[in-house]
């Protein structure tokens, strides 16, 4: 395809003084290529010794920034233009951060770095950038699994990590940092021995609390990255919003079911996740995996791609994922891609940000949910104890589990209906609305909805929510009902 | 060698000294001519940014460039070179600076101290990239 280069003035003494040249290619990087290799001089000014583009040099196509695209990998067309754009470089501020020497590797790191040393695009100088780099993850779960464990294996210098939990039975479907033998251990106990397993030649902190609004700053300041690996939304926001104030890139990966999401949040550059997502979900109307389920290697390869983006960013790489947002359907086995933009009403990044310090994340994402309309009468909840109580006696009652077919199979409560959330309203007149009804689901969120659904419907019964729904009933009535 | 009037000179270190103690930072335009370059006029990026942007490794991001390219195609001049202050500091480029320029262009530097504006210097990357030259002013 043939397509046009316009060339700064400053480098048109490089290119025969010509200001637009016309080369065959079929991408942005096979055009500069054939530019360069037709005028040899200007290669330098373009591209460093490893042979990429040095980092003040942009490339735009048709207007955009081919590392907003795929990078030099951008496909063109005929009739195409780029334009090579300069950023310009402050002087005195940044001198400090310039001159900060990288660590030397030993000779048993360099052996274990093999791999990636004879890779120009890390070479020495990456991989001692890796050793020089901090990354803060946030939760050993699903997601900080593979993330702390490709990141300590890469050689990252200093990984902290942030837990509170201890690690459960229900865990090793997919929190592959963590094994059997592990149980009932803390979680950054457990985690930390296995990264210091996998590579001793790295820092390791531990910080056991749950990640608040009065320790997040103070917490990230020591770090140059932070990964979300956490699976609720206040923690969400609050991560998003402490890189925000605290000028740290946020690599995001989240999961549900056999969908995962991944993106690059890095307000300096782009999109934050309040460009994205300015306001909550009300709470429940987004199950959890606890709630929902989630294929046990999907954490996987979310967080393999979060350990990617990680590291891409210590090496200084191009085409991140910054304004971009991943979706992968691990069941069709497809990725999609969506374009983000930084929002200039954002209420964090934006140009007249209102959030200039951390709020309270629990209260935020609840308040949201209470402008959602609300059902006028409040849920009535039975404990497991007592409804067990309750039909010891004989009392005249009936209980509907609205759970999925699958999970009745797993485990079920004597003497109950199976009518799926889905289906209630439509099968309502299976439900004697003479008797009180007990609704139950795993852990009382979707039975919560299902006595809404009901009561808006006009279900004319009594009807009542049992508290932690069938997991509850396994921990307090019998145990031999397996949990899951 | 690059030919500045007085004013603009003057106009650049007022801009020094309002973003003080931040880096200000603009355009020059003008033309390259057969004996260098003249600037015809000055166009400021910077004022006084926040906080966060001290934080960016650069001080011109290409839009902001590409903004100005284009007012200058529009007046029928060309960018020229750039300047920028280094507050408290001397007028003088970094390794930084040489590791992200081309040649040809002209970097004035101004130094500002709170208030005043003292040293500025313009300087040109030797084609090599090896150094910056100091580069003559002459003042019209």
């Amino acid at each position: 395809m043939p397509v046009t280069i316009s060339i700064p003035a400053p480098l048109r003494q490089f290119a025969a003084g010509q200001s637009q040249i016309v080369v065959e290619a079929k991408t942005a990087g096979e055009a500069l290529d054939q530019l360069t290799s037709t005028h040899s001089a200007l290669r330098r000014h373009l591209f460093n010794d490893q042979n990429t583009l040095r980092n003040f040099v942009n490339v735009y196509l048709n207007d955009e920034d081919i590392r907003h695209a795929s990078g030099p990998d951008t496909p063109v067309k005929d009739g195409d233009t780029l334009m090579i754009v300069p950023s310009i470089a402050g002087g005195a501020v940044i001198e400090s951060e310039v001159g900060q020497s990288l660590p030397e590797l030993s000779n048993e790191e360099i052996l274990r770095y093999s791999r990636h040393l004879i890779m120009p695009e890390v070479g020495m100088q990456g991989q001692r950038r890796l050793k020089a780099a901090s990354v803060l993850m946030i939760g050993t779960g699903g997601l900080g699994a593979p993330v702390g464990m490709y990141l300590a294996a890469a050689g990252v210098g200093r990984i902290g990590i942030v837990d509170f939990d201890v690690v459960e039975e229900s865990n090793l479907q997919r929190q592959i940092i963590h094994g059997t033998k592990d149980l009932g251990r803390r979680k950054i106990e457990s985690a930390r021995d296995r990264l210091r397993d996998i590579n001793p030649h790295i820092e390791i902190e531990t910080h056991e609390s749950r990640l608040t609004s009065h320790n997040a700053m103070r917490l990230f300041r020591n770090y140059d990255i932070v990964v979300d690996g956490t699976d609720n939304f206040p923690t969400r926001y609050l991560v998003n919003d402490a890189c925000v104030l605290s000028g740290k890139p946020n690599v995001y990966g989240s999961i549900f079911r056999f969908e995962g999401q991944a993106s690059v949040f890095w307000a300096e550059k782009g999109a934050c996740y309040r460009c994205l997502y300015p306001e909550p979900p009300p709470p429940g109307l987004v199950p959890s995996c606890a709630e929902g389920g989630v294929l046990g290697v999907l954490p996987g390869i979310v967080g393999a791609i979060q350990a990617n983006e990680t590291i891409k960013i210590i090496l200084g790489a191009e085409a991140l994922l910054i304004n971009r947002l991943l979706l992968f359907d691990a069941w069709t086995m497809k990725f999609r891609e969506f374009k983000l933009r930084k929002d200039p009403k954002c209420p964090v990044c934006g140009e007249q940000p209102t959030i200039k310090e951390l709020i309270d994340y629990e209260e935020f994402c609840g308040m949201a949910a209470h402008q959602a309309p609300q059902p006028d009468t409040k849920l009535e909840e039975i404990s497991a104890t007592e409804l067990n109580a309750r039909r010891l006696r004989g009392d005249p009652i009936q209980i509907i589990d609205v759970r999925e077919p699958h999970e009745f199979e797993i485990a079920r409560i004597p003497g109950t209906k199976l009518i799926p959330l889905g289906h209630v309203v439509s099968r309502m007149n299976e439900i004697d609305s003479d008797v009180e009804t007990i609704v139950h689901c795993k852990g009382g969120v979707r039975s919560a909805k299902a006595i809404e659904a009901l009561k808006r419907a006009g279900f004319q019964g009594r009807l009542i929510n049992l508290k932690g729904g069938i997991t509850a009933w396994s921990e307090d009535v019998d145990p031999r009902v397996a949990k899951y | 060698m690059i030919r500045i009037s007085q004013e603009l000179l003057n106009q650049i270190r007022e801009h020094g000294v309002r973003d003080y103690p931040y880096e200000c930072c603009g355009l020059l335009l003008g033309r390259y001519g057969a004996d260098g370059k003249v600037v015809k006029e000055t166009y400021p990026i910077s004022n006084a940014r926040e906080e966060s942007a001290k934080r960016n490794r650069f001080l011109i991001e290409p839009h902001e460039l590409m903004r100005g390219e284009r007012y200058a195609m529009n007046n029928d001049l060309e960018v020229v070179g750039f300047y920028h202050s280094h507050p408290d500091s001397p007028a003088v480029p970094s390794q930084y600076d040489l590791e992200h320029a081309w040649p040809t262009y002209s970097y004035i530097i101004v130094s500002t101290s709170a208030g005043q504006a003292s040293d500025l210097f313009s300087w040109e990357q030797e084609p090599d990239r090896s150094r910056f030259n100091q580069e003559d002013i002459q003042c019209q």
